[in-house]
Order: structure tokens, then sequence, then C-alpha cells
């Protein structure tokens, strides 16, 4: 397994976190290619559902990112959205998740190298608890 | 007990015949003990059915979403808590329920009070003074009502109805003092190895018969997450993956709106206590937003209101 490259389903929003990705790109920042985005209007758009939908599909980790409380295009999504995640996160860790395996960040579109950095931070955590076999079937479905 | 049952009796023969209602919800015997079932009485012929005894665990919350006209419903404190998040949540207006406030004293475990049979049948159980006594061939047993109270009802801190049109017996005390998330803190001093066993064990004999969800009276969606099928959010079979889906998804739909009413587990038929994932979701609730579900029935759920200063500590 030693070349094993974890698989991180990454929900942006289309405003802010996304923006960010997209300059970071253009400003030739480096980070690394582990992480798979999902483009969402707002993360108040982002479901529990498809936090676990994505572990059971196969994803080492899930980051969720959008504006900074206040920012939010919407308004208010992203204040909702984090009550969600707080509750997700928590409950999801209790019951035997990884810490390391779930993340959230606000990054604006300006914030470049924010995203960078923490795409960086976040491929460095989930690398290191190695991949996530808890939703993962271990025999095969049978029709 | 006993005044409870001539209570709820004659204010549902009034209600009734007053045609102030179209029906009331209550209790009837079950046919084997330990075991009431819910019946809804719509003449004042059949008022003699309802009873009242430490058997009603049931939620009757659940059999009011949605329905057209008026009925009565006889309340504990648990049932009154959904009833105001039924209120909240539009499932049912205030002026089409008259509640019939039965302040409780805790329900019994039926499973337990089984196991202390050994096998042997009971017949008859009875209650006077904080003692049970079940009877039965070869059977005599008298145990103590604390003992067996429902592991919910023995750390319940809302015993008294929280909105009721008449109450059907004096008020009880309410228990102070209790630890309610001892099994919270139990659970997290493991690390998430042991966590992730310990609630794979938990639901190991997990049939997905969905009783928990049936039973539940916040679970009311027309078409539930498990039988959507595009997407497909958690497979059909019993594989252990898609039972811990199940369960999750279960509980975070219930976060801020449980009360804590224990239905879930008395209703499944293999034991599983359920109520170990929607704890954690209550007590965070709690701590972070300060929000019991069903208590005020002006104030918005957690998940459906924010503060700008919410905590997110973890956010970076």
């Amino acid at each position: 397994m030693s070349d094993w490259e974890p698989k991180i389903v990454t929900f942006l929003c289309n405003w802010c976190s996304y923006g960010g990705a997209d300059l970071a790109g253009v400003s030739r920042l480096q980070y690394p290619s582990n992480i798979r985005i999902i483009r969402v209007p707002c993360t108040g758009r982002v479901n529990p559902k498809f936090i676990l939908a994505a572990l059971r599909n196969g994803a080492d980790g899930v980051w969720v990112s959008g504006c900074h409380p206040g920012d939010c295009h919407y308004i208010e999504g992203n204040y909702y959205a984090r009550r969600k995640f707080t509750l997700l996160k928590n409950f999801l860790e209790h019951t035997g998740i990884e810490p390391g395996r779930l993340h959230f960040s606000w990054i604006s579109s300006a914030e470049a190298s924010k995203f960078a950095a923490t795409a960086r931070e976040v491929a460095a955590a989930v690398t290191a608890l190695g991949p996530a076999r808890h939703f993962i079937k271990t025999e095969a479905e049978v029709a | 007990m006993h005044t409870y049952i001539e209570a709820i009796r004659k204010a549902a023969r009034r209600l009734l015949t007053e045609k102030r209602v179209d029906a009331v919800i209550g209790f009837r015997k079950g046919t084997i003990p330990f075991m009431n079932e819910p019946v809804l009485v719509k003449h004042p012929d059949q008022v003699d059915q309802l009873t009242w005894d430490s058997h009603c665990g049931i939620n009757l919350a659940n059999y009011l979403g949605q329905r057209p006209g008026k009925v009565a419903v006889v309340a504990k404190g648990c049932d009154s808590r959904n009833i105001v998040v039924h209120l909240l949540e539009n499932q049912i207006q205030r002026d089409q329920i008259y509640i019939l406030g039965a302040p409780c004293k805790g329900m019994l475990d039926r499973r337990r009070l089984t196991a202390e049979c050994r096998g042997r049948e009971p017949h008859s159980v009875e209650e006077f003074d904080g003692r049970i006594r079940i009877k039965g061939r070869d059977l005599e047993l008298d145990l103590e009502r604390r003992a067996f109270l429902q592991d919910n009802c023995a750390i319940c801190i809302h015993r008294n109805p929280v909105i009721h049109d008449e109450l059907v017996g004096e008020p009880v005390a309410e228990q102070t003092g209790v630890d309610r998330y001892e099994d919270v803190r139990r659970v997290e001093q493991m690390t998430s190895e042991e966590r992730w066993q310990y609630f794979d064990d938990l639901i190991a004999p997990c049939l997905r018969c969905y009783a928990c969800r049936n039973v539940c009276p916040v679970c009311y969606c027309p078409t539930c997450f498990v039988d959507e099928s595009k997407p497909q959010w958690v497979g059909k079979s019993v594989d252990p993956t898609d039972t811990r889906t199940f369960h999750l998804l279960r509980a975070y739909h219930v976060a801020g709106r449980c009360t804590d009413c224990g239905s879930c587990e008395r209703a499944c038929p293999v034991g599983i206590k359920v109520r170990q994932f929607t704890k954690k979701l209550e007590r965070d609730i709690l701590d972070l937003y300060g929000y019991e579900a069903g208590l005020i029935a002006d104030q918005r759920p957690p998940l459906d209101t924010y503060r700008p200063g919410d905590p997110e500590g973890f956010i970076k």
C-alpha cells in the first residue's frame, strides 16, 4: 500500500471556495491532487446523506468548504450548514469515525493560498489515517 | 392508576357525548401482560376499553400527524412534548387536539420483566405502592417498581405534560439529580476503534424491520430515505454498512426533535438500544445550542435556526 493515495471528496460552494480553488489554479499554487471537487450552490445544500454517501462509495475523507459566516451569497446558508456539520461531525466521531476524516473550512474566493494550504492539511490528515474501510462492504453484494 | 383510568374514561365519555372530538386516542389492555395497545375510540359506548397502567410506553403522538378533524389524546410527558414538535412542524393544529395530560411516573421495561419471569408465563400484573406483582402458573413475583423502569424513564426529567387541556391526575414530582448522559460519556472514553466496535456490536442483531422508525412520532416523511432509490442512500441488505448507515441517518433525522420517549427501544423486536445513537445528538444540542425538543411551542427547532456566534472550533 506504499503507493496508496487517499481520495477526498470535496464539496465547494459555488460563490466562495470554488472561486478560491479557481484562483489557486490560476495563480499556479501547488496543492495535492487527492481532492475531488464537487461544486454545490451553497454549503447549506450539502446534506449529511452526501457525506455518508461519499464514505460509502469509497472516499477516504470528506471536506466541505464555503463562504465565511456573514458572507453567504444566500445570506444565511452557511449558518445552517455550520449547525448541521457540528452535529454531524461530533456524531460520526462519537460512533467511531476518526476525527481526521471530516474537514470543514471557510474559504473566500480571494483566499487562494488558504485553499492550497487547507488542501495540503486535509490531504496530510487523511493520508495519515490510511484507507477508510468503515462503510465499505467486505463481501460481494448479492442481487 | 385506578383514578387515572376513571378520569380518562370520564373525560373520553364526556368529549365524545358532547361531540367535541371525533375520536379519543388512548390505550387498551393488550392480549398479553406488559403490552398495552393504542386504541382509537369513536363512540361513547366503547370508552370502557380505555385503560392506563405502567405498560403504556408507546408514544401516542405518532397517531396525530396529518389527521383531519378533532381528536382527544392521552399524553404522558414525552407524548406531550412530541405534540409540541408536531405543532411546530405544522403536522397538526392546536385546535384540532384535546390533550388529556397524564402525569407519568415512568413506564416499565417489558423485556426485563419478562426476563424476571424466567420462562414462566405471566397471566396478570398489578401494582401497589411502588411494587409490581406478577402472577402466573408456578409464578408469583413481587418486584420493586423503580428497578424496572425503561432506561429513558429512569432518567426522565419531564414527567408532567408540558401542554394539556386537562389533567387526569395530580402532577407528579419531577426527578432531580439524575445523570442523563452517563452512557454517552462512557462511549466518549473509548478510542475510535472501540467506539466503532461498540456500535457494531450494538446493531449486530438488527433485522432492518424499521419498527423504530414506524413507532417514532417524528419519523413521518411520506418517503423515508430508506425507501428512496434514485439516489439510493442506503442499501436494502442487512450488511453491517447498510445497517450502520440506516441507524446513523435515522438518528440524525430526529436530531433536535427527539424527546427521548423510548418508543424506538420499546418497539425493537431484538432489543437494540437505539437510543445510544440519539442521545449523543440530544446532548450536543443541549450543550451547544441550549435546546431541548418539545418544551416551548414558539421556539424554532435547533437545525431550523442559527445564531451568528454558534460554536465552530473545528472549522478551519
